[in-house]
């Protein structure tokens, strides 16, 4: 039994029917860790992009130590210390939310290199264009360059939010109950592994799967040359 | 000439090591016509882009006006490096055209007329709208406002460059070689429409230009510019049909026949 639901070992398929609706319970812990820190890596990418295109040495340089800090360190370092030390210092979070604390804060560094990748393709030719008609440097960021830079952000930031989801199962280690550990649990239990991960498979393909076709879908629809101002 | 409204005073460029404008002077009258001729790499664009406020200069005074371009005057008259809002205000007297159009191509025609006027000059939407209608009249395109850039021919995309930044009532027009991207059969139609605003308004013009012909019409003055300074100026008469220096006269064999 988990989340109050029993589990039926008669035979294969009532097994597999009786921890679907425990194994969906960790689906939707693993949605909703997914899509926190995908939010996180969206804010705090933001603010690491602005930090390193600052015109100071002094803020950018650290927040590029950072990104690679971020993105060269494994998750599960990032993750322990987040759950392990952060305590020390009278900092204590459920172990979910240090979970997406931490799947955010790595991808913030992958998040900040969309950001700047996409402003930076905007041609420089706009920003010229933008200055010779004396528009405030404001105004150029949020009608010009921001329209032009967003059908290339997004479906790259879309593609992380894959890849975020696949790396929620790393939470499992910090006791949080996604998919993953919910499979491993009821295997412990039951001694029946094969079914629970084989269905735990499907369920991340079938996620994935979505979520790669709403990005696509995202790509197609986004106008190549930026959102339309009429 | 009386008062110059651009005047070099010694200017030098430098990129890195190399030196593209060596202490220049030159200087272009109120509502004079000029056109830049000259080899590439010779620093054509620079002198444009050094005016539109794109390039800081290394050296020397820019002054448009009688106003320092690159500088503030503080007490004394001495010169210092200007900041953002002087620049700025310069700025509002120049309008650029570029050879690439660099038109905003999420805007409609339209939008790209009326958004520096309404944003800087702080004109309501009616007002703006109205001028836009006017220029794109003028330019031969009313029946496009509401395309987008990417839905127009070049020559028809310059035509909206040259609207767009007419749009701000510019004591000077620059223009960097406009008719370079385009093919050979839509260069006419945006000499002309240049060829009609020089009628028109009582407009000071800078052209960077490989098209002799029409500079020949066109131009009060035609420079040539040669490794950074002006190798010879004169009449387009002088220019085209007597040269003085040597260098002038290559340049301008080579340029009319291409096929040698
Ligand atoms: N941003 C830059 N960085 C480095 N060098 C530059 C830069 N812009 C221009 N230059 C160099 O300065 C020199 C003059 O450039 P400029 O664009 O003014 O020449 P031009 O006369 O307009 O030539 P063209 O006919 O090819 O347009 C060239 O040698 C060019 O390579
Ligand atoms: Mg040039």
């Amino acid at each position: 039994m988990l989340f109050g639901i029993e589990w039926d070992t008669s035979g294969g398929w009532a097994f597999a029917v009786s921890i679907l609706p425990i194994l969906l319970h960790g689906l939707w812990v693993t949605i909703q860790a997914t899509v926190l820190g995908f939010i996180i890596a969206l804010i705090f990418g933001l603010v690491l992009a602005a930090l390193k295109g600052a015109p100071t040495r002094f803020i950018a340089w650290p927040a590029k130590l950072v990104t690679e800090f971020l993105r060269d360190t494994p998750l599960l370092v990032q993750l322990f210390f987040l759950y392990y030390v952060l305590p020390d210092y009278g900092l204590v979070f459920p172990a979910f939310l240090t979970g997406a604390l931490a799947l955010g804060l790595q991808y913030s560094a992958y998040t900040s290199e969309v950001y700047r990748g996409g402003l930076e393709a905007v041609a420089r030719g706009q920003r010229e264009a933008a200055r010779a008609l004396s528009l405030s440097p404001t105004r150029t960021f949020t009608h010009i360059i921001l329209p032009q830079a967003i059908p290339r952000i997004v479906p790259a930031l879309g593609n992380y939010l894959v890849s975020i989801m696949k790396d929620v199962p790393v939470l499992s280690v910090v006791t949080v109950l996604e998919m993953l550990n919910v499979a491993k649990i009821i295997g412990d239990r039951t001694f029946n592994y094969l079914i629970p991960l084989s269905m735990v498979g499907g369920l991340y393909l079938i996620m994935t799967l979505i979520a790669s076709y709403g990005v696509r879908y995202l790509d197609t629809r986004l106008p190549k040359h930026g959102l339309p101002l009429k | 000439m009386k008062d110059p409204i651009i005047k070099f005073d010694k200017v030098t460029k430098r990129f890195g090591k190399v030196t593209v404008l060596d202490e220049l002077d030159f200087e272009v009258g109120q509502g004079e016509k000029v056109t830049i001729i000259g080899p590439s790499g010779s620093g054509k664009s620079t002198v444009l882009r050094i005016l539109m406020t794109l390039e800081k200069i290394n050296g020397g005074v820019v002054y448009v006006g009688g106003d320092p371009l690159w500088h503030e005057r503080r007490s004394g008259n001495k010169l210092v490096d200007a900041r953002e809002p002087h620049l700025r205000r310069m700025r509002e007297q120049m309008g650029m055209v570029f050879q690439q159009f660099n038109l905003f191509p999420h805007m409609s025609v339209l939008r790209n007329l009326t958004e520096a006027p309404r944003c800087v000059l702080g004109l309501s939407k009616q007002d703006a709208t109205a001028r836009a209608e006017e220029l794109l009249e003028m330019v031969g395109l009313n029946e496009h406002a509401d395309k987008f850039p990417g839905q127009l021919s070049g020559g028809q995309q310059q035509r909206v460059g040259i609207a767009r930044a007419l749009a701000m009532r510019p004591k000077i027009m620059l223009f960097d070689e406009p008719t370079s991207a385009l093919d050979p059969e839509l260069v006419g139609e945006v000499l002309n429409v240049i060829r009609s605003i020089g009628a028109k308004h009582d407009l000071t013009m800078l052209m960077v230009t490989h098209e002799m012909h029409f500079a020949r019409q066109f131009s009060d003055r035609v420079c040539f510019f040669d490794k950074g300074k002006i190798k010879e100026q004169g009449t387009p008469e002088e220019i085209f049909t007597a040269p003085k220096e040597e260098r002038t006269r290559e340049f301008l064999h080579a340029v009319l026949n291409p096929d040698e």
